[in-house]
């Protein structure tokens, strides 16, 4: 019978007598009562960074990430993770990652701290007068029309285009497919077409 | 990929070319070790001798930028030596096909095909065609004797690349080709397998397209394609960047790979009408030709109630391109350089290191009114205007820089490169204000479309009717906080009237009005169903009642014992673990491999039984139909007409290479590539200035340009700056040792790296001459570490040049100088 560590962690939390294992399991059993994960909360999650996929168990406790590491039940990587996915804790727990919105004004040689309100307000505001400044609702095409004698003639077509080319967005292959799916629904709602991202490069 | 991870665990063969797995994808590589115990062997082809090669079976080293002369010399081989698989050739690709007679290729106009026009640098492709019978259905010579068949010019095309020419070209020693020909090409028998695994390594070419197209007709010509331990594998390089692509994040794509309209498609019946591909094959199941199901329900998913029969489901709101406008990477930031641009969103994004010609980008966001950085760090392209040569006060760009959550801080699903979406779950809240994506643009939403409503503008329509049902709503009608499940849900889709199967009488109801939609057959034309995504649908459905993420499965049964794991998260389309897996039978139902039995006819229940099979139809023997789905004439394309540059791949050299002449022909790069012509757009070949070949790559320490992985100590304690690898017969000329700081220079900037001299390059002997390789991590930029000791970016040096087809970047073959700091 082969027990992962996870597995054994299960086991030894309980009160299943495993003399069918035929190993003594009580020296293990008081080490694992000491490990700091023990009251710990578990959340899968799968690693941020390249594609393979890779399965990570969370441990939190009191709000806080305590420890990350591989997931065995995961078939890709069975517990398996390479020096990034086993850094992830470090992604949660980081002393850089940004804590407010901040804004730096045109000319501006230092960042100010700002309100999430302020920023959003000021964006939409810059988004709809850059829309409605530079929004192009027709161009002319060229299309092939039949003449009353059955000849083609190419003739020159007004038809709607209703977009602006004065707004461009790229990302985010870091991002969730939900939120891809928002990005790209928000995005063409403004009427842009200049939308790429990562897979491009 | 066509296949999947652990999917590498049942070739006999694996090619790891234009890859470093054991680099970039550590964790797979454990599939690829568990095929080796086995017995299976690994070959790693690559300029460098990578991890990957320290494992590898077989090791051939070749010049940057030569895969195609490389693979065309295993095409020759394959076909010389009968080594094909040709039951499978000519019942499942076009091999037996019979071209258009005009049609010339190179091996008749030294390097070019039929129809070239210089001023346009592209091809009139009406000689690439296929002769018609009166059916309408293209000529076939099943005995691939015809001089006029694919299968003939495939041979004629390629009798060129000769071992010696190949040779010459790569700079792989002839032993070496052979030993890796024969090993590959032992894998065209029924009952042996071999797989592909590339990376940026063959998309970050001028002929990137092609390279990849070269290796699936040798995957075709083996038999490898659709089954168990085979295909072509994209080995990607960002966690969700299949579901990003699968979600059109991308200007010429919608959702699940619908193309965005232009100006020419102006209505939806045009839409549909030009974008929708027709067939007289009988046998074809030409899954394309539901177009118009999946169109209308992206529609009424997007625009909701607003979308009606009498407006064409609202297609009037989605922005169309100019005719031939393209908005790739490469044309925005020359946009963005000329100053077209008002506002810009990098939203997860640093392009002041990631694209290509890094100093190009970096002017280039100085030309903005505005830009909107979403990241977890603050990082050198939200900072560009305090970045090295900017002076800031000179530079009128507002700039707002916007927290937002890790992927353990919001809950949602990811779509690996096997096409798995896995559920993630929140472990914490985001530190400080940060925030979801998801509830920023839920923010924006809300604002620019109370703008609108408040003060009219221009065009309001697709504005205020874009839905966004996602959550409980203030008073004022606004979403409080984003219920991603209701976005996973949208993205399936659901049935908005009773739906009847009209086809059986009495008409059968296949979904209530208000419920899930269980798979995409169940997608309707005329309004009556929304699919955000119709690849998607499917993973969020309605099962005894009850509403099931497939995506946040976690059962472990493998009944197959390939590995499929069917049970475990979901994956597109329809759970099918591998594409095109009809082909990996023969035409009465049973395994080409009774050894690695993906699918099986069971001709007493008339069923499949395996994976999810390629639709429900019987075996092709009976009245079946034929295995590729996706295209047209129901088989895969050995002559693929689609591609710019031709319907055979050709060998052309990168646009900055060491050779004056491509011994190949008198075409010495590929003849269709856009060149940009500005002053900031510099390349030089041939160039005493520039002697050495370079390329870029990743180090399993870090991630792309650093920016999440830099901050994080225990990494940059293990790479901690930019370095650069050269030869110990280069560093000798050069004078240079180990660990010592230099410049590494090209046409259009310069960095700063360490230089590691090591045996893994080697001096290639080319056309007689000695080239000397370099190549350099990309991962590291000005801003972090703020000491400055990491260097800056790779990208400062690479070339804006990009592939014919997909317009990604030449980043991978370039020339530069390396002189000491």
């Amino acid at each position: 019978m082969g027990v992962s560590r996870r597995d054994f962690l299960k086991l030894s939390g309980t009160t299943v007598v495993l003399g069918s294992l035929g190993v003594n399991l009580d020296p293990a059993k008081a080490y694992a009562q000491g490990l700091r994960i023990k009251n710990a909360k578990q959340t899968t999650t799968v690693c941020p960074y390249c594609s393979v996929g890779c399965g990570i168990i969370v441990y939190t406790e009191n709000g806080k990430v305590i420890q990350c590491e591989g997931d065995p039940d995961h078939p890709i990587s069975e517990g398996t993770l390479c020096s990034k996915g086993s850094s992830i804790m470090q992604m949660a727990n980081n002393d850089t990652r940004l804590l407010k919105p901040r804004y730096r004004e045109p000319g501006g040689t230092a960042w100010k701290e700002v309100e999430w309100d302020w920023a959003l307000d000021r964006i939409a505001r810059l988004v709809k007068d850059a829309r409605d400044k530079n929004f192009k609702a027709f161009s002319t095409i060229k299309v092939k029309e039949v003449q009353p004698d059955g000849t083609e003639i190419e003739v020159e077509k007004q038809v709607p285009v209703n977009r602006t080319d004065a707004i461009a967005h790229i990302g985010s292959a870091a991002m969730d497919n939900e939120e891809c799916y928002l990005i790209q629904k928000l995005m063409r709602s403004w009427g842009l077409v200049y939308i790429e991202h990562q897979a491009r490069i | 990929m066509t296949n999947h991870w652990i999917d590498l665990k049942n070739a006999d063969v694996i090619l790891a070319m234009g890859s470093n797995p054991a680099s970039n994808h550590p964790v797979s590589m454990k599939w690829i070790m568990r095929a080796r115990e086995r017995g299976a062997k690994l070959i790693s082809v690559d300029p460098r001798f990578t991890q990957t090669s320290a494992k590898a079976d077989l090791y051939a080293p070749l010049r940057s930028g030569t895969d195609i002369a490389f693979l065309g010399g295993m095409i020759n081989y394959i076909l010389e030596k009968d080594l094909y698989f040709r039951d499978y050739v000519v019942n499942y690709t076009n091999a037996a096909f019979l071209v258009n007679p005009e049609f010339k290729g190179p091996a008749d106009l030294d390097g070019l095909f039929s129809g070239y026009n210089a001023e346009k640098r592209s091809y009139d492709k009406a000689t690439w065609s296929f002769q018609k019978g009166e059916d309408g259905l293209p000529l076939k010579d099943p005995t691939l004797q015809d001089p006029n068949c694919v299968f003939q010019l495939l041979k004629k095309q390629y009798a060129r690349y000769t071992l010696d020419k190949v040779s010459s070209i790569t700079g792989t020693p002839k032993d070496k080709l052979v030993a890796v020909y024969e090993l590959y090409g032992s894998t065209g028998k029924p009952d042996r397998v071999g797989t592909e695994c590339y990376a940026m390594g063959w998309t970050q070419h001028t002929v990137g397209t092609q390279n990849i197209r070269t290796m699936a007709i040798i995957q075709l010509l083996l038999g490898n394609m659709g089954v168990a331990g085979g295909g072509v594998n994209a080995m990607r390089g960002e966690s969700n960047v299949q579901g990003s692509t699968d979600h059109g994040i991308l200007f010429h794509i919608l959702t699940g790979y619908n193309p965005v309209p232009n100006a020419s498609l102006f209505d939806l019946a045009t839409y549909n009408e030009k974008t929708t591909p027709t067939t007289k094959e009988p046998r074809s199941v030409n899954w394309w030709s539901n177009r118009p199901k999946y169109m209308v329900s992206y529609l009424k998913a997007i625009y909701g109630d607003a979308a009606t029969k009498e407006n064409e489901f609202g297609y009037a709101w989605l922005p169309k391109l100019d005719v031939g406008q393209n908005c790739s990477w490469l044309n925005l930031f020359d946009k963005m350089h000329q100053g077209q641009f008002e506002g810009f969103f990098a939203w997860g994004q640093n392009p002041a290191c990631s694209g290509a010609n890094s100093n190009k980008t970096r002017a280039a966001l100085a030309k903005l009114k505005w830009m909107v950085n979403v990241n977890l760090y603050d990082n050198e392209t939200g900072s560009f205007w305090r970045g090295p040569g900017m002076s800031p006060a000179d530079i009128q760009t507002e700039v707002f820089m916007l927290p937002c959550a890790s992927s353990v801080e919001k809950e949602g699903s990811i779509s690996n490169s096997g096409r798995w979406a896995q559920w993630r779950y929140k472990a914490v809240d985001p530190p400080g204000q940060a925030l979801p994506d998801g509830e920023i643009m839920n923010e924006l939403y809300f604002k620019v479309r109370e703008l609108y409503l408040k003060e009219g503008g221009a065009y309001p329509d697709p504005v205020v009717n874009l839905t966004w049902d996602y959550g409980e709503k203030d008073a004022s009608g606004k979403v409080k906080h984003i219920n991603i499940h209701a976005v996973a849900k949208e993205i399936n889709g659901y049935f908005l009237e009773d739906v009847y199967d009209t086809k059986v009488d009495p008409p059968k109801l296949i979904g209530k009005k208000g419920a899930l939609v269980t798979s995409f057959p169940s997608l309707q034309a005329d309004g009556t169903t929304s699919s955000g995504n119709w690849l998607y649908c499917n993973s969020y459905i309605l099962k005894d009642g009850k509403e099931v993420n497939m995506m946040a499965r976690r059962g472990k049964d493998d009944k197959t014992g390939l590995g499929l794991y069917p049970e475990w998260s979901w994956c597109w389309p329809v759970n099918r673990r591998i594409i095109y897996n009809r082909a990996s039978v023969d035409l009465q139902g049973n395994p080409w491999d009774p050894k690695r039995p993906l699918l099986q006819w069971n001709a007493a229940d008339k069923k499949w039984v395996g994976d999810v099979p390629d639709g429900p139809a019987p075996p092709m023997g009976t009245d079946g139909k034929l295995p590729f789905i996706m295209k047209p004439d129901g088989v895969a394309s050995i002559f693929g007409p689609g591609l710019n540059e031709g319907p055979f791949p050709e060998h052309y050299e990168a646009l900055e290479c060491p050779l004056e002449e491509n011994s190949m022909s008198k075409q010495r790069i590929n003849p269709t590539i856009k060149i940009f012509g500005g002053e900031s757009d510099a390349f030089f070949s041939c160039d005493l200035r520039y002697p050495y070949v370079a390329t870029t790559y990743r180090a399993s320490e870090h991630w792309q340009t650093g920016c999440m992985t830099r901050h994080c100590s225990w990494l940059l304690e293990m790479q901690p700056q930019n370095f650069v690898e050269m030869s110990v017969e280069l560093a000798k000329e050069l004078g240079i040792k180990n660990g010592e700081k230099v410049v590494v220079v090209s046409g259009r900037g310069e960095v700063e790296a360490v230089a590691m001299i090591s045996e893994r390059f080697k001096p290639f002997k080319v056309a007689d001459s000695t080239v000397h390789q370099i190549g350099l991590t990309w991962h590291f930029g000005w801003q972090f570490p703020e000491d400055g000791s990491g260097f800056d970016s790779a990208n400062l040096l690479t070339p804006n040049v990009g592939d014919a087809n997909t317009m990604i970047p030449e980043s991978k073959a370039f020339m530069v100088n390396v002189r000491k700091a």
